[in-house]
């Protein structure tokens, strides 16, 4: 350990390459159904529900903040009526599906990490390998399946509401015509804008549960242990999940838009 | 059969087994003891594969596991029953859930005949009626008890108990003491016990085997042990510090 402390490299290339083994092990165990459906409920509960207040606060005010400001620039070349048009592409494509991916990060990831190293620091997960069950089934298999399905779902959720609540401040505050804001946007917005967002969110869960799982199962000891382990777990999912999307862009740029 | 072969293990710098070499019998109780940090835990959590070794192997009924994968130690697994130091209860889970654990997984059993089993294994460790408590209500001790609950119920070939009586009252530790010759009769299992209690090493042991700078340094029976001259046995069973020790 102290050897690889010294090799930063090394040590960032070896823990590439453990995340990328737990990870495919964790698929394994999804597609031979190793976890057990009621994990996968709590799991589905902890981060879709009890993300709601975050994903909704997130989703909205970005709304909101896009549309005033855009309609600041859209005005003084008399576009007004495209502010929303502009929103919602932003949103679909990026921004729903970053912004509510690094909320969850913080807000799930964070939780994911600090369970798990708690559990390695009081033995509970060597217990769990004593009982002849792998913690992969147990314990990563359900939260990976539970983030999969809810992160794509609160990425909708926090696309739509940020629409709305974009409609709201340029209708109610900004004082424009809803029907040319609406047409506008409806026009602009492809579904392979909306299908971008959440294939990235697809992948940034993959990103926020691995990341989370593996430096919880690997945190060091005691209470510092935790506290790092949770730390990095933010960090490196945030940093991952920001790198990442450039080159997911580039990918589905080529791959949805630029095909034809 | 347990048997290990020259088993080597370091972390970073430090070298904790240096080749240990032992073999343990099919329903012996045998005592591990040694002084703290001398690696009794890491032996015994190579016996159940829970880590890796660096050089030499751990044979199971003749099966080598250091080489095995973690989905395949799962089924060498299933022979053994562990009680942890701290117990290792999962926090989430009832008394009924920790001890049930296993049970319910396999699928084996309906919900009510898992019931009455983890109640009867409840009862076996005196902590009837404590199902419905989340382990943060337990004393130090019940944990324990629960852990043993949890770590027989399903009737493993062989238990190890990780330092079973450090950080009890004495009595406590009597009952543990008595709870672990309970199973080793009952049960008529493999038992091996990590400790440095002697007073534990007496009571539950057939055999003892003593752990000093990486190597079995001794071997024979509690009494053999109690009266070795050996002057590492003799300091360690009669509570003897080194001189050296002493100056602060």
């Amino acid at each position: 350990m102290g050897r690889s402390a010294d090799n930063p490299l090394k040590d960032a290339l070896a823990s590439l390459g453990r995340v990328t083994v737990l990870f495919l092990e964790t698929l394994r165990s999804i597609a031979t159904k190793q976890f057990r459906v009621r994990d996968l409920v709590e799991q589905i509960h902890f981060i879709g529900v009890k993300s709601q207040s975050v994903v909704l606060l997130t989703g909205a005010f970005t709304g909101m903040v896009m549309c005033a400001q855009f309609y600041i620039q859209f005005h003084k070349v008399k576009m007004d009526s495209a502010v929303m048009s502009v929103v919602s592409v932003a949103m679909a494509r990026e921004l729903g599906a970053v912004l509510t991916s690094l909320m969850i990060a913080g807000r799930v990831g964070a939780a994911m990490a600090a369970q798990l190293g708690t559990m390695k620091v009081t033995e509970q997960i060597d217990a769990l390998r004593t009982l002849a069950t792998s913690p992969v089934d147990y314990l990563v298999a359900p939260r990976l399946l539970a983030m999969f399905i809810s992160l794509p779902l609160l990425t909708a959720e926090a696309i739509a509401i940020s629409l709305v609540s974009g409609m709201v401040v340029a209708v109610f505050l900004l004082g424009l015509d809803p029907v040319f804001l609406w047409s506008n946007m409806v026009f602009y917005t492809w579904s392979v804008d909306i299908w971008m967002g959440l294939i990235k969110a697809f992948i940034f869960a993959g990103i926020i549960a691995t990341v989370a799982c593996h430096k919880g199962m690997h945190c060091g000891q005691g209470a510092e242990g935790v506290g790092r382990a949770t730390t990095e777990a933010v960090v490196v999912a945030s940093i991952t999940i920001l790198v990442s999307n450039f080159f997911v862009t580039l990918i589905l740029n080529k791959l949805l838009i630029y095909q034809g | 059969m347990i048997e290990v072969c020259q088993l080597h293990k370091s972390f970073g710098q430090q070298q904790v087994l240096c080749g240990v070499d032992l073999q343990i019998d099919e329903g012996e109780s045998v005592v591990i003891i040694g002084g703290s940090g001398c690696g009794k835990s890491v032996l015994l959590r190579h016996i159940i594969g829970l880590v890796q070794p660096d050089a030499g192997d751990v044979k199971i009924d003749g099966q080598g596991i250091a080489d095995l994968s973690e989905r395949e130690l799962v089924t060498v697994r299933r022979k053994f029953g562990m009680l942890f130091q701290g117990a290792a209860l999962f926090d989430s889970l009832t008394v009924e859930e920790n001890v049930g654990f296993l049970l319910e997984r396999e699928q084996t059993m309906s919900p009510s005949q898992i019931r009455e089993t983890v109640a009867d294994a409840l009862e076996l460790v005196d902590l009837g009626g404590t199902q419905a408590k989340k382990p943060a209500e337990l004393s130090g001790g019940m944990k324990k008890r629960v852990g043993l609950a949890r770590a027989i119920v399903y009737k493993p070939e062989i238990i190890l108990y990780d330092e079973p009586t450090t950080g009890l009252d004495p009595v406590v530790a009597d009952s543990i003491d008595q709870l672990v010759v309970k199973m080793r009769d009952q049960l008529n299992c493999t038992s091996i016990v990590v400790t440095h209690d002697t007073r534990s090493m007496r009571r539950v042991g057939n055999r003892v085997m003593m752990l000093h700078h990486g190597r079995i340094h001794a071997n024979g029976t509690p009494e053999e042990i109690f009266n070795s001259t050996d002057p590492v046995v003799h300091k360690f069973v009669n509570g003897i510090a080194d001189p050296k020790d002493l100056e602060f």
